[in-house]
């Protein structure tokens, strides 16, 4: 089968065939710029403001399934299948307005104006997955958009008052929602895709086994999943990352399965799809996850994507490590099994040969006596970097700890695990004394950085606080927890 | 990216049909008893809907003519350096470029500086002043083409010596950037030798990023001979006008600038976007093509100013009851660079020093730093928070050496009567309504009640401890520029009834001209939906000040008044000796005019007054009265007025991380009588979580080259929804007036309650006391990150 040369998705109520687009073109240039859908705003261009929030439907087990993502970070070429609907599609022909939009206008939730389009996409999201959500659920909702001049407070109104207003039931995205899936289901013909502009190419394999076979003969080719650090690479530093291989088009790389012993995570599956399996069996994680950066970004992120990337400060690597995870290498059609922790070698730089590719992440089950936690600290509580992030795994038999997985993020240029913090627990009396002292092992574990995110007394400093709060939370989970 | 080969075909669009809002929200018919949109009344922001739609039109929406071109930045890349060599040869044969600006080839004055003192290039040249000052600009077919180009120049650096911080650059020297200013009332060094008790400390308080939403953005059109419309987001486009004037060595009615809204601005785009400006139209009329400029979110924060970070050292002598007996504060400032607005900035510091209280004898100094960073701007309060957060540690130190409640300490040095009345700058305080303020919203939050709660929960010892902190403001109206205080407002009333409104003020997303567009419509008594707001331009209102200080509906409200009296006058005269009757019995009621018995709809009326010949438009104009200050004996009326607010926050502080929450805040808020209340708890509400900010999670931080490290949203953390307070109740002192006949008597809504985000900093410093039984005030520098909560809990431990 020869290959295509042209990208084709839905825009709103119109196909697009596109046949030239280079590696580093964003959704949000192509909106504004070319399509003059001007409602999705630029704010900051790394996907931290959500201005330039849009709606993307993807194929998932036979269903459309539509997230607020990114348009800034998001790579045209990437939405090839996609159904994209952006601001101007939400008021009717007539112009009334959607009951989010109405909601807003109500109570008052625009000032400037600016960031308001996207909050009224991550809203509209919202109010389609969940009609009536709690205050929580608005807030983990909207950790994505900032607003700098309603401080919040009448956007939080709107979103509850938007139910009253209009069910999804009568939206046309839901109306509509077979024929766009007939649409897009046409669009696919399981070829795999090279299209370029000029001399910046982008391939979007065919399948799993496509994209290794197109990592071998395109060995230095940059991998995007989620693109959310490569479009940073894109946007902020403005580097040529062609040929570019997408691969979030890629079903199979979106499995996620259940086992007796362990749970067998896709590389291409986002935040927000592994939250359930994870949390079901690790409950403590739940919050944890919430704090990872902002729902567009938990959507377009994957959990792949954030080992391969192999920084010092990724959320999901330390928590992997202290769970005993193992990953899957592929080449060409050999693959390899190893210990996530081996995978970090150093700053900037992983167990991964050319043409190779992290295929899955596999986290073992928890067995009977372990006793977990994951805690993030940052400046900001919600949709920010860690300073730092620190898992506990640790199994107590009897009384006395016989195994201990501690893997802090933050610390060091790698995700790394505490050894001499470890080894002072294993064999130790469970007790507050045992994690205190252990605590102070960190000093010859660790000599954290200081930059702007803490200072390397802090980082060490709240390390060490750390085995006590898990400790103390052992005992009593509220006894040093602040309000959700 | 290409399109050249699209083809479109629609989805069943049949299936789409309006989305589904009840009935309840189709628009009411109009009440004919009473005008819509009046004044007093809450009316939402007449934007809101092209708001959510997307369809509200930024500069950067503005249809480009054919032929635009793109102008980026190139900065600099050292904090305090020669520039040997600057080599942009590899730039100009760049892809798509069309060329390049340097200080040379500036054709006026390469000076933006807002004060006239000509130390602030628009390019720099010969020597660089701070990491991420503007060299050159490149110009090229497509902005993606000209930033590409721009990272390709070679600078070749001598470098020098750099300052960064304002303690530091007092001791090296540095100079001022401006004349720094002193505020003098009684004998302050004696006094303090005579008082029973004496504190002396020092507190850093952070700058501020404005982080509006949209950036710094400027679209400039040539046009013929020597003129040039420059579309852009500025604060002040008359100064942008002039600025642009300047730059290119014309005279100011060659430019036009034009201003429909902001997607924020908060002080950030009163001078800073002069810059843009000027590069925009020098390239426009160098190439005669559409340019326009827009930095990325990296480069604008790096290349534009803040708010000014302070280092206060202070002293305060008081008796055994806390009463304050002398006062003394040296307030030093990172001022940047260039002097900008850092001559105004920190005199409001020094006239916030008192906040709401009483310094028998006090003696303030400024020190404006001269520093090696990019040169700081307005910002919500104008160095007003600076002060006020000062005046608040002050009383802290006081409340923690005597161990009583701070909000006892608080009214005990309240401003009040018989000789306590006098500010440092002897203004004397005549509308004080703090005492009733605090003590109405001590009630409503139930402080006392609380406050007792909060130590029994601290004294059970757990991890997690609690604080409270009530905490006033005041906070003076006017610009202390006495100049700046007029307005200008241009009101047309075309033949068939519509209306026209423009005034100098610009939208930012405060309501501004939903507010003066009420004012109209409440003078003339026609629906406010029948007054076109539009955008602001200098061709139609001259001279204009910035739309800052808080003032845009003082000023430009009472301005546009002016010009709906006027014609109201000509049309009472017209309608007098049309009807023949006295002018007395011309009244202006709903969407009509009443003349005698006769009631003629507004329409009718004013297309009888057009064929008659009546002159249906005006030019309003506003100043200030009252007000007065020298500078040089520290003495006069700055303000016109002040407005006053509280607010009541609780938080709960995790010793072990230092991580927080806000639990609940209460606030009680003075705005006269408003003119629009939702609008106003608008302002109040969004202004409290950008003040909480401030002392929070913001934290601009500069590595030791000088380099701005936190330069966008990953790096540079404003609060989210998460961050509210978990409770929230946000109240407008409804009895309040204005005792000052200001417009309809409201008062300026801005700026005051910006301070209010510090009793969440009193608050956390609260609950970091609790760890050494509160018998150390914890002395919290800002902003508060969970960083320096965890460090001065570690502090106080021992």
């Amino acid at each position: 089968m020869t290959h295509r040369t042209e990208i084709r998705f839905l825009l709103n109520d119109q196909t697009v065939t596109l046949d030239r687009v280079g590696a580093s073109d964003t959704l949000l240039d192509f909106l504004r710029l070319e399509r003059r859908l001007t409602g999705t705003k630029e704010g900051c261009a790394e996907g931290d403001c959500g201005a330039c929030t849009v709606l993307v439907g993807r194929l998932q087990d036979g269903a459309v399934r539509y997230e607020p993502v990114n348009a800034c970070i998001r790579f045209l070429a990437s939405l090839d299948g996609c159904h994209v609907v952006s601001v101007e599609y939400l008021s009717g022909p007539e112009g009334r307005l959607h009951p989010v939009q109405q909601a807003m206008v109500e109570h008052h939730g625009s000032q400037c104006g600016f960031c308001t389009p996207g909050f009224v996409m991550s809203l509209y999201a919202l109010w389609m997955e969940n009609p009536d959500p709690s205050e929580t659920e608005i807030e983990t909702a909207l950790q994505g958009n900032l607003c700098r001049c309603t401080g919040y407070e009448p956007i939080i109104r709107a979103a509850k008052a938007a139910t009253a207003l209009g069910t999804p039931a009568e939206d046309a995205l839901t109306r509509e929602r077979d024929s766009v899936l007939r649409k897009l289901e046409a669009l696919r013909d399981g070829r795999r895709v090279v299209i370029s502009r000029g001399d910046s190419r982008c391939i979007l394999p065919a399948s799993v086994d496509d994209l290794a076979e197109v990592l071998v003969e395109n060995p230095k080719a940059t991998m995007v999943a989620g693109a959310t650090d490569v479009g940073l690479w894109v946007t902020k530093f403005l580097r040529d990352i062609s040929p570019v291989v997408l691969l979030s088009h890629l079903d199979g790389l979106r499995n996620l399965t259940v086992g007796a012993e362990s749970i067998e995570i896709g590389a291409g599956v986002n935040y927000t799809d592994s939250r359930g399996a994870l949390t079901a069996d690790y409950p403590q994680l739940g919050a944890f996850w919430d704090r990872i950066a902002g729902w567009q970004i938990r959507n377009m992120g994957t959990i792949g994507g954030n080992v391969a990337n192999g920084s010092p400060i990724g959320d999901t690597p330390p928590v992997l490590i202290a769970l005993g995870a193992t990953i899957t290498l592929r080449r060409g059609s050999e693959r390899r099994r190893l210990p996530i922790e081996d995978f970090f070698i150093d700053y900037g730089k992983q167990d991964l040969a050319e043409g190779e590719f992290l295929e899955a992440i596999s986290v073992p089950r928890p067995t009977a006596g372990a006793i977990h936690a994951a805690y993030k600290i940052s400046k900001r509580r919600d949709e920010d970097i860690s300073s730092v992030c620190a898992a506990f795994n640790v199994n107590v038999t009897d009384g006395r700890i016989t195994e201990a997985r501690i893997a802090f993020g933050g610390m060091a240029a790698t995700p790394k695990r505490a050894a001499n913090a470890e080894a002072a627990l294993v064999g130790a009396a469970w007790s507050e004394a045992a994690l205190i002292a252990a605590a102070d092992r960190l000093e010859d574990d660790f000599t954290p950085l200081t930059d702007w995110r803490a200072s390397s007394e802090y980082r060490m400093q709240v390390s060490k606080n750390l085995f006590r709060r898990f400790w103390l939370e052992s005992q009593d989970s509220d006894a040093a927890r602040l309000s959700a | 990216m290409s399109t050249d080969k699209t083809v479109t075909a629609p989805v069943d669009t049949e299936l789409r049909s309006d989305p589904p809002v009840t009935d309840r929200l189709m628009r009411a018919d109009q009440d004919r008893s009473g005008i819509k949109g009046a004044v007093h009344t809450d009316l939402h922001h007449d934007s809101a809907i092209k708001h959510v739609t997307g369809r509200a039109e930024y500069c950067d929406d503005i249809a480009e003519p054919a032929g635009t071109l793109h102008a980026y930045l190139g900065l600099s890349t050292r904090a305090h350096a020669r520039i040997r060599d600057l080599d942009l040869e590899a730039v100009r044969s760049a892809p798509g470029v069309v060329g390049v600006l340097t200080a040379k080839d500036i054709p006026g004055v390469n000076d933006v500086s807002p004060t006239g003192l000509n130390d602030e290039p628009v390019l720099a040249d010969g020597k660089v002043e701070f990491w991420g000052q503007p060299i050159f600009a490149v110009i090229a077919e497509t902005r993606d083409a000209a930033r590409r180009a721009a990272k390709r120049a070679s600078v070749s650096y001598e470098d020098l010596p750099h300052v960064l911080e304002p303690d530091a650059a007092r001791e090296a020297d540095m100079p001022y950037v401006t004349p720094p200013l002193t505020l003098k009332r009684g004998e302050a060094v004696s006094a303090m030798e005579n008082a029973a008790h004496r504190i002396k400390g020092r507190m850093r308080v952070g700058g501020q990023d404005h982080l509006y939403l949209e950036g710094h953005i400027a679209f400039a059109i040539p046009g013929e001979d020597e003129d040039v419309i420059v579309h852009s987001s500025t604060q002040h486009p008359s100064e942008a006008q002039h600025m642009v004037a300047h730059v290119l060595g014309v005279p100011s009615n060659a430019v036009t600038v034009n201003v429909r809204r902001m997607g924020g601005g908060f002080g950030g785009k009163e001078t800073q976007m002069n810059l843009f400006c000027a590069v925009a139209a020098v390239a426009a009329k160098k190439w005669n093509r559409a340019v326009k400029i827009r930095p990325d979110r990296d480069d604008d924060m790096s290349a534009t100013g803040k708010r000014h970070d302070f280092v206060i050292d202070y002293e305060v002598g008081f008796d055994d009851t806390g009463r304050i007996q002398a006062v003394t504060g040296e307030f030093a400032a990172r001022c940047g660079f260039s002097a900008d607005l850092s001559g105004p900035v920190t005199d409001r510091a020094l006239f916030h020093a008192d906040n709401a209280y009483y310094y028998p004898d006090v003696l303030l100094n400024s020190h404006p730093m001269k520093t090696n960073t990019v040169s700081n701007t307005a910002f919500r309060g104008f160095g007003g928070p600076q002060g006020v957060i000062a005046a608040e540690r002050i009383m802290e130190e006081i409340a923690y050496h005597r161990g009583v409640d701070s909000l006892e300490i608080r009214k005990r040095n309240f401003y009040g009567e018989d000789g306590r009345d006098v500010t440092p700058y002897h203004q004397t305080v005549e509308d004080n309504i703090a005492p009733r303020i605090v003590s109405e919203l001590e009630q409503s939050a139930d402080y006392q009640a609380r406050r007792q709660a909060v130590l029994d929960w601290n004294a059970k010892g757990g991890i997690v401890r609690k604080g409270i902190a009530l905490t006033p403001v005041k906070f003076g109206i006017s610009f202390t520029a006495t100049w700046y205080n007029q307005a200008g407002a241009l009101l047309h009333i075309y033949s068939d009834g519509s209306i026209h409104l423009n005034h100098g003020g610009t939208e930012m997303g405060q309501g501004l001209n939903t507010k003066v567009a009420q004012v109209v419509a409440d003078e003339l008594q026609v629906d406010i939906d029948k007054i076109k707001i539009t955008k602001t331009t200098t061709e139609k209102v001259p001279n204009t000040s910035a739309t800052a200080a808080s003032s845009g509906s003082d000023l430009n409200g009472m301005a546009a008044r002016d010009a709906a009296i006027q014609i109201k006058d000509r049309l009472t005269a017209f309608a007098a000796e049309r009807w023949q009757t006295e002018a007395a019995k011309v009244r202006f009621v709903a969407n009509a005019v009443q003349i005698g018995d006769e009631t003629v709809p507004f329409a009718d009326f004013i297309r009888e007054a057009y064929m008659a010949r009546v002159q249906l438009s005006a030019a309003g104009f506003y100043k200030t009265p009252k007000i007065h200050w020298d500078r040089a004996t520290g003495k006069g009326r700055p303000f016109y007025y002040f407005a006053y607010g509280a607010a009541c926050s609780e938080v709960s502080v995790d010793t072990l991380t230092g991580e927080y929450r806000v639990e609940r805040t209460d606030i009680l808020h003075d705005v006269g009588r408003s003119l629009n209340p939702v609008i106003d708890k608008g302002q109040v509400e969004g202004a409290f979580i950008q003040g909480m900010g401030w002392l929070t999670t913001e934290e601009l931080w500069w590595d030791d080259k000088g380099q701005l490290r936190t330069h966008a949203p990953s790096t540079y953390k404003i609060p989210l929804a998460s961050d509210r307070p978990r409770v929230f109740n946000v109240a407008l002192a409804d009895w309040s007036e204005n005792r000052e006949q200001t417009i309809k008597r409201s008062k300026a809504v801005g700026e005051p309650p910006f301070m209010l985000g510090i009793s969440v900093f009193e608050a956390l410093s609260h609950a970091v006391a609790s760890v050494a039984d509160y018998s150390v005030c914890p002395r919290l520098d800002a902003p508060a990150t969970p960083e320096r909560v965890l460090m001065a809990i570690e502090r106080l431990k021992g």
